[in-house]
């Protein structure tokens, strides 16, 4: 009974914090134009339900394609730096360095280069999100146990068996990790390029509403980047759990 | 060439001389070194903390290349990574993501030529592995994984894993350490049992005298660090020797010995 409870606590949170919101708008007599109440949002993602739909989609697909191409190139860089000391110093500044770059201040720039569209926004997303990627991968490689590797090299092994063998399957829990984290930040990377400058996409539907004073529609596209994005957040918070199973039981028994 | 073996051994270290880049400063860890093993010799290394007996340990396998002094095996000069060593530590380093049969099976991806007919043969080199495991008590669990496993039975599987490509030497660097006293006593009979049976050369660095006493031919005996063999101590027990032994007098007498010579190199 408590088991359930505590399960449907989500749920119950949720629903309580719509129900506070609806009661504060009527009773406090709030203007909607300030803040309009749920069901008027949901009066609203009703009535524009195909261009919410549509918007939805384009930030969706900008956002994963940001996202795959910081995995891409996350991946191939984290294990360059993982695999030798001297590119490590040498890239280490360099990368902080970039990562400590606003990427807002980066969007006029793009859109320069690419024009306004879904361009800009891919890569908005794919250059605030590789980051995570690169330092956990470099980490799994960097964390290895020194004496599996002399166990190893006193086997006559090379640095590419040690990476195959050890190096890399071991930097699988960190990559998995640092997908959760990525995805929300291209997340947030697509929709600030698309609300800066873009013909399509939530970003851009939601400035549009705005600047139109459609307050419902406003928040209704704030209701689809939040579902969006605990949608994305969940598949890879699963994933994560899923595949590196091992590194969770040896951590609890290595403790025991 | 066995004859020439006699003379120079099968583990030559000479005079060998090796200091770390140390934060602040070098650290000189080893200063003249030598020692000799024979074929098929269980040598054992004891000494006080920080002496360099794993520093030792890597010399011999070539992992770390010394400034003076020379290091062979085999009659050959070691100038790389030897190729051929098992190693086993303290901590049993399984991956956790393999069972324990690919773990111990791991050396033979690596080690040529089973490396090259690894894939093809891989029923019968896990045949091999499941046998092995069964002889230090582990048969039925190739299948589970590490974690599963408990620290003992870990160890039991570290050593499978050194010993699975059948090496000519095996290096354990205080392999037992972390065991209680009853698995520790139950391994040293694991470990006496496979050395005479498949008779490889071992040198085992260990802090506890008990355990150099009763499985070592010969014990060496370490300087504080800078660290340099001192003394060298041949067991004269009879073979193969029992737990029982551990109990007799001479036994006693040697480990009282051996005491007192670390704690005369401690104080020196
Ligand atoms: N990578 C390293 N860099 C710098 N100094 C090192 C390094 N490895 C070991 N040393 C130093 O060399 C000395 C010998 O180290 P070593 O690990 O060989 O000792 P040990 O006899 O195995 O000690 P213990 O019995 O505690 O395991 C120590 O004083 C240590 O501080
Ligand atoms: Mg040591």
């Amino acid at each position: 009974m408590n088991a359930t409870l505590e399960r449907l606590s989500p749920l119950w949170f949720t629903l309580g914090m719509f129900l506070v919101w609806e009661a504060a708008c009527r009773l406090l007599k709030i203007d909607p134009f300030i803040l309009p109440a749920p069901s008027q949002i949901a009066g609203a993602i009703a009535q524009y339900w195909r261009p919410l739909m549509r918007h939805s989609f384009v930030t969706l697909w900008t956002t994963v394609a940001g996202f795959a191409l910081a995995v891409a190139f996350g991946v191939i860089l984290g294990l360059i730096v993982g695999w030798s000391r001297t590119i490590y110093r040498g890239l280490y500044p360099v990368m902080i360095g970039f990562n400590s770059i606003p990427k807002v201040a980066v969007v006029p720039i793009l859109v320069i280069w690419f024009g306004i569209g879904e361009v800009p926004a891919i890569l908005t997303a794919f250059l605030i999100s590789f980051f995570p990627v690169v330092v956990n991968v470099a980490t799994g490689l960097a964390t290895m146990e020194p004496e599996l590797e002399d166990v190893l090299r006193a086997l006559g092994a090379r640095k590419m068996d040690i990476m195959l063998k050890v190096g890399i399957p071991r930097t699988q829990p960190y990559l998995f990790a640092s997908l959760k984290v990525a995805i929300t930040l291209a997340f947030v990377g697509a929709v600030v390029s698309e609300t800066i400058a873009a013909n399509a996409g939530l970003g851009f539907l939601m400035a549009q509403a705005g600047s139109n004073f459609q307050m419902p529609l406003v928040f209704a596209g704030l209701m689809m980047l939040a579902v969006e994005g605990i949608a994305m957040y969940a598949v890879f918070a699963l994933v994560d759990k899923r595949m590196t199973r091992w590194a969770f039981r040896s951590s609890l028994s290595a403790a025991g | 060439m066995d004859e020439a073996q006699g003379v120079t051994g099968f583990v030559a270290i000479d005079g060998v001389t090796l200091a770390y880049r140390g934060a602040s400063g070098p650290v000189t860890a080893l200063s003249g070194a030598s020692l000799k093993v024979a074929r098929g010799e269980f040598a054992a290394v004891v000494g006080p903390s920080g002496c360099g007996k794993s520093t030792l340990m890597k010399l011999v396998t070539g992992l770390v290349r010394p400034n003076q002094g020379s290091v062979a095996l085999e009659g050959r000069a070691v100038d790389g990574p030897v190729k051929m060593a098992g190693m086993a530590f303290q901590n049993p380093n399984l991956l956790p993501w393999r069972t324990v049969l690919d773990n111990v099976l791991l050396p033979l991806e690596i080690v040529e030529p089973h490396r090259r007919r690894f894939r093809a043969e891989k029923a019968k080199y896990r045949a091999m592995g499941e046998q092995l495991l069964s002889t230090v008590g582990l048969d039925g669990f190739g299948q589970r994984f590490p974690w599963e496993l408990s620290g003992g039975m870990q160890q039991r599987a570290s050593l499978c894993r050194a010993l699975i490509h059948e090496p000519a030497l095996l290096m354990l660097d205080e392999p037992f350490a972390a065991l209680d006293a009853f698995t520790r006593e139950e391994l040293w009979c694991v470990l006496r049992d496979l050395w005479q049976k498949i008779g490889f050369t071992v040198i085992l660095v260990t802090h506890d005298l008990r355990e150099a006493a009763f499985l070592a031919d010969t014990i060496h005996v370490m300087s504080a660090r800078p660290g340099r063999i001192v003394a060298s101590r041949t067991v004269d027990l009879p073979r193969p020797r029992e737990l029982a032994v551990c109990y007799e007098p001479r036994f006693t007498a040697l480990v009282h010995e051996l005491r007192d010579k670390i704690a005369e190199v401690r104080q020196a």
